[in-house]
Parts: structure tokens; C-alpha cells; sequence
């Protein structure tokens, strides 16, 4: 059953291409992500032109997004105070995105420079989070309590200057740290196609010491906005959103998320996060393989429409 | 001295030959009575969200026709359907560092998006490459003009052939020997394809007759591509509204993850 895709203007089959949100859907909702790391590889693996499957990907980010914000909203768990700073500097970081976009799409290593950020972020978060997450089990295991953050607890990113209070999380940080980690984050989302929540939670834990419950909800409220502001951006300067692709990846994909949100709650969180850091790795060793071994053929052709 | 000689006698040969070929033309040209005609059932094709490729049937006719070359099959007939043109990009890659790296391109003016050939036999056979060639008929005689500056052109072949290729073994550019085919004496049929990530657009049938290896005359018609309904509306509104459109998508993937929270929630 073929479906014609009027953006990236071909047809393609609709059960693989739902078989993707839904599976995508599943892992999301289960390990609490927005599942933007594992679309745009997937539907480039399905020959997909990046061009699309990045501006689309970052649509169906919003999608998946969007109920996890809403739990955290009615639970009060977003620091809407810290995720506007964050989102101040995603604003600024999307639009550097964009143009980087453009720019590396004209000089053709756009392709190149999508791999190299997902193999070189993908390689290094699965790599700490497995670590962190096996140190957390050895620790369970020998009847230890964990803490994430320890308070009191101070590195240099607590010397900067331009503090500010953030009442809701209870801390008093300065504004450039956040403002930059929205910055970098932004130009990830424009030119990879993700959310950023993989890189952004463990930032705002391990780096800012920002309290874990606020943590999730406030990295959600910004990657919408950022996101959204990507999606729009990116379908004024490039045309490249197809909304048939986005909008059956996102039914699929949030109704994957549902049964996968429900799988997740019987696991463990060390356990959870294992997994989570195997899968991350996974994909980023598949990206970093194609990268490595001779190409089947080394030679590729791409015309005006998406090539530049 | 002795070379100049030659090249005197070679000239001269040719002088005298020249008339002759000349009046061979000439023969040639009086001779052509032959007029081609064809027609095509539709001159749209709508492209619809279940759009897999189409096939195209041509039909033709060649009146004028000399009964005697038909019946040795001296008459052979090429069809082509060429799909809008565009730049095209050729990138090589090469190991740095470890690393598969775009290192090179080349950018071909104006190629098509897609070409579809069909012919009644193999197309190198009805007429000698050179005349091909010229007519820029078939995948292999396609002109191929690199934009901007190419170095010493030294790598022109290998991109050309890769360009080639790739065009072909991805279903773009395909090649019918026998796809031509007389029904009757002067009637023909001819079947092209157009492949399901055809582009949109003006494409061109186009038809060639040959005599006995020797171009004839041929014939041209048009045949828009368009998307309909649905698909259209979506691609006019990107390219004419991107802004609404940008926001359209967003609100689309708003009410998506809302609803699918509130509906699951009810459960």
C-alpha cells in the first residue's frame, strides 16, 4: 500500500512508514524522550532526502512532545521562568541552525556534518548514561541509595556572573549556562531534526544541578517551542516539511507512545536508562559504521530541487 | 614534401567526392515522403496519493512510407519520454581521515528529472553512434554539459558515467529495446514508463523515425505531470504560503499530541 509523499515527492509504502512512528512511538513514551534521534536516521535509512526527514522529524517532535508537557503542566512540574531563558537561547540557536542548514546543504557535507553530530552525540550520552546508569545498578544491588544531585555540591558553572532566582527549581544560577545550553540544543533541532532532550536532561542534571523532578518537564516545554519555531522556519526558507509523512509518523507515533509509556512504568529507572543508553549507542554506532566502510557506491547524484 | 602531397590527394579525393555524397543527400532528401504522427490518449497525468508509475501507450503512424524498405524492416522507430530538466549534482566520495567525505562534484546543466526510451530494437543498431549522438537520443548520447568550471576535465568521463548510472540502476532512466512495435503496416504503438518518483511538470514525448540507419523526421508532444486534489493543495500551499503552511503543520502536531492524550487518558 503506497502512499505519494507531495513534499518529498515520492511514494512510499504507508505500513513501513507507520511501522516507524509506532515503533519510534513505543521507545519515546516508554524512555520519556521525544524520539527526534531515532526518526530522522530512520527515515534517511529509508531514502528519505535528509533535507525532508530533518524538517518532518522536527514536526513529529512537537507531536510526541506535546502530552508529556501537558502531564508535567497539570502536575506542576515546569519551571516556566528557566525554560523561557532556555528557550531565549533555543530561539536564537534554531536560527543559527537554519542557516547552517542552507549553508552546509550548498556546499553538499550536509549529509556528512547529520552523521558526524549524531555519532559523535549519540556515541558520547550513550556512553556516560550506560556508565552512569550500571554504577547506579551495582549501587541498587548492594542496597545503596543514589543521588542524583548532590547538594551543596558547587563547579564552575555556579561562579558566572547575571544569577538569577528560579523559584519553582530553587535555585539561583546565572543565566548564561541556560541561555547557551538552549543556544546549542536550537542549532541541534534546525540541523538534526531532534528534540534534544537526550543531551538537554542530563545537562540541566548533571551540569546546572537543576532538581530532576523539573528537569523533564521544563527540557519538554522548551523542545516544543523550539521545535515549532524549526518546523515554521524551516517551511519558509527550505519548503522541505511534508505533512503527509509527519502526520502519519505522528499517529502512529503517539499511539506507539501510549503503549510504551505503560511498558516503561514496570521498569526500573537505572534499568530504563540502561536501555535507553544501549539504544542511543546502537544507533550511533549504525551511523558511525556507514561512515567508516566503503560505500556501496561511492559516487551519488542529487538535483536542484533537494540538492542544495 | 611527401606529406603535403598526401594531404593535396586527399583533398582532391574529397573534392571529388564531395559532389557526389552532396547529390546523394539531395536524393536523400527528395526522397523523404515520409511524415510521422503521433498521439497520446491523454495529454495530463494526474498523480494521486496512491500514484505507483505509470504506463504510457503511444501510438503512431507513418504515412509516405516505401513498401518495400517497411517490408525488409529498414523503417525503425525511437520514443522517448523526457521528464522535466533541472541541474544535477555529482558528488564522489573519498576516504579522509577514515571517513567516507564528499570530496568532489560536478554539476550537469539542464539534464531530465527522468528519461523513458522505448524503440523497435536495440537503438545503437538503427543508427550509427555519431548521428545518436548529435540528436542527443538515449541515455548514452545524452548531452551532459558540466556548469561552471571543470579543471582540466580530465574526470568529465567518470562523472558522466557515473551520472549515468546511477540514473538508471535507480529507475529514472530506463531503455525499452522493443518497446516499438507495428501493429500494421504504419501503424506503431510504443510503450514508456513513467516511474513513481516521477517529477512534476512538462514532460516530453518525443518520436524519431530512421530509414535504413538515417534520421527521418520526428515529431514532439507535451504531457503535463501535475498532482491533484490533496497533494496539489499541499504543495501549493508550502511553496505559496510557507508561513501558514509552517504553522498549519505545527498546530496539526499540537491537536495530534493533545488529542491522543486526552483520548488515552479517558481509558
Amino acid at each position: 500500500m503506497t502512499i505519494y509523499l507531495p513534499i518529498a515527492e515520492l511514494s512510499v509504502n504507508i505500513l513501513i512508514i507507520l511501522g516507524m512512528g509506532a515503533a519510534v512511538g513505543f521507545l519515546s513514551g516508554m524512555f520519556g524522550v521525544g524520539g527526534g534521534f531515532l526518526i530522522t536516521p530512520l527515515l534517511i535509512f529509508y531514502n528519505i532526502p535528509p533535507v525532508v526527514a530533518v524538517a518532518t522529524g522536527a514536526n513529529q517532535v512537537v507531536a510526541s512532545s506535546i502530552s508529556g508537557a501537558i502531564t508535567h503542566f497539570r502536575r506542576g512540574t515546569i519551571d516556566i521562568k528557566l525554560g523561557t531563558v532556555l528557550l531565549c537561547g533555543g530561539l536564537a540557536g534554531a536560527t543559527v541552525g537554519v542557516w547552517l542548514f542552507s549553508l552546509l546543504r550548498r556546499v553538499g557535507q550536509l549529509d556528512l556534518v547529520i552523521s558526524l553530530l549524531y555519532v559523535v552525540l549519540l556515541g558520547s550520552v550513550g556512553s556516560l548514561m550506560l556508565w552512569e546508569s550500571v554504577r547506579a545498578m551495582r549501587k541498587a544491588a548492594k542496597n545503596q541509595a543514589t543521588p542524583l544531585r548532590r547538594p551543596g555540591q558547587h563547579n564552575w558553572v555556579h561562579r558566572l556572573p547575571l544569577k538569577m532566582r528560579f523559584k519553582k527549581s530553587k535555585i539561583y544560577l546565572s543565566v548564561i549556562p541556560v541561555a547557551a545550553l538552549g543556544f546549542c540544543i536550537g542549532v541541534l533541532t534546525s540541523v538534526m531534526g531532534v528534540g534534544g532532550g537526550f543531551i538537554m536532561v542530563p545537562a540541566m542534571i548533571y551540569l546546572l544541578r537543576i532538581p530532576t523532578n523539573v528537569v523533564v518537564g521544563t527540557s519538554l516545554f522548551q523542545i516544543i517551542f523550539v521545535s515549532a519555531y524549526t518546523v515554521i522556519v524551516q517551511a519558509s526558507t527550505n519548503y522541505t516539511v511534508d505533512i503527509v509523512l509527519a502526520f502519519v509518523l505522528m499517529i502512529a507515533g503517539v499511539v506507539g507512545a501510549q503503549y510504551g509509556v505503560r511498558v516503561g512504568q514496570k521498569l526500573r529507572g537505572e534499568q530504563l536508562r540502561a536501555l535507553l543508553a544501549l539504544l542511543v549507542l546502537a544507533v550511533g554506532i549504525r551511523l558511525a559504521i556507514e561512515l567508516v566502510i566503503p560505500p556501496k557506491d561511492i559516487y551519488s547524484v542529487v538535483s536542484a530541487g533537494f540538492g542544495f | 614534401m611527401r606529406r603535403l602531397i598526401n594531404i593535396a590527394l586527399a583533398a582532391l579525393t574529397l573534392s571529388f567526392a564531395a559532389p557526389a555524397s552532396a547529390q546523394l543527400q539531395d536524393e536523400n532528401a527528395n526522397d523523404f515522403t515520409e511524415k510521422l504522427e503521433i498521439g497520446i490518449s491523454t495529454d495530463e497525468i494526474a498523480i494521486t496519493s496512491d500514484f505507483r508509475g505509470a504506463d504510457l501507450t503511444i501510438f503512431g503512424a507513418v504515412d509516405g512510407f516505401n513498401p518495400n524498405l517497411l517490408a525488409q524492416g529498414k523503417y525503425n522507430i525511437i520514443v522517448s519520454l523526457e521528464g522535466p530538466k533541472d541541474n544535477a549534482t555529482v558528488r564522489k566520495k573519498e576516504r579522509v581521515f577514515g571517513i567516507w567525505v564528499n570530496t568532489s562534484s560536478m554539476t550537469f546543466e539542464l539534464v531530465p528529472e527522468s528519461y523513458s526510451l522505448s524503440s523497435t530494437r536495440d537503438i545503437e543498431t538503427i543508427a550509427p553512434p555519431g548521428e545518436m549522438g548529435n540528436m542527443g537520443i538515449g541515455v548514452d548520447h545524452m548531452r551532459l554539459v558540466p556548469l561552471g568550471f571543470v579543471g582540466d576535465g580530465s574526470n568529465l568521463g567518470e562523472f558522466r558515467n557515473a551520472f549515468r548510472r546511477i540514473r538508471e540502476t535507480s529507475g529514472v532512466y530506463e531503455r525499452d529495446p522493443g518497446g516499438v512495435q507495428f501493429i500494421s503496416s504504419s501503424l506503431f504503438k510504443a510503450s514508456v514508463r513513467l516511474p513513481a518518483n516521477v517529477p512534476n511538470g512538462v514532460h516530453v514525448v518525443r518520436a524519431y523515425l530512421f530509414r535504413d540507419g538515417t534520421f527521418v523526421a520526428a515529431k514532439a508532444l507535451p504531457l503535463r505531470v501535475v498532482k491533484t486534489g490533496l497533494e496539489q493543495v499541499i504543495t501549493e500551499t508550502a511553496h505559496g504560503q510557507p508561513l501558514f503552511y509552517g504553522v498549519f503543520a505545527v498546530l496539526l502536531a499540537v491537536i495530534t499530541g493533545w488529542g491522543a492524550s486526552l483520548l488515552f487518558r479517558k481509558e
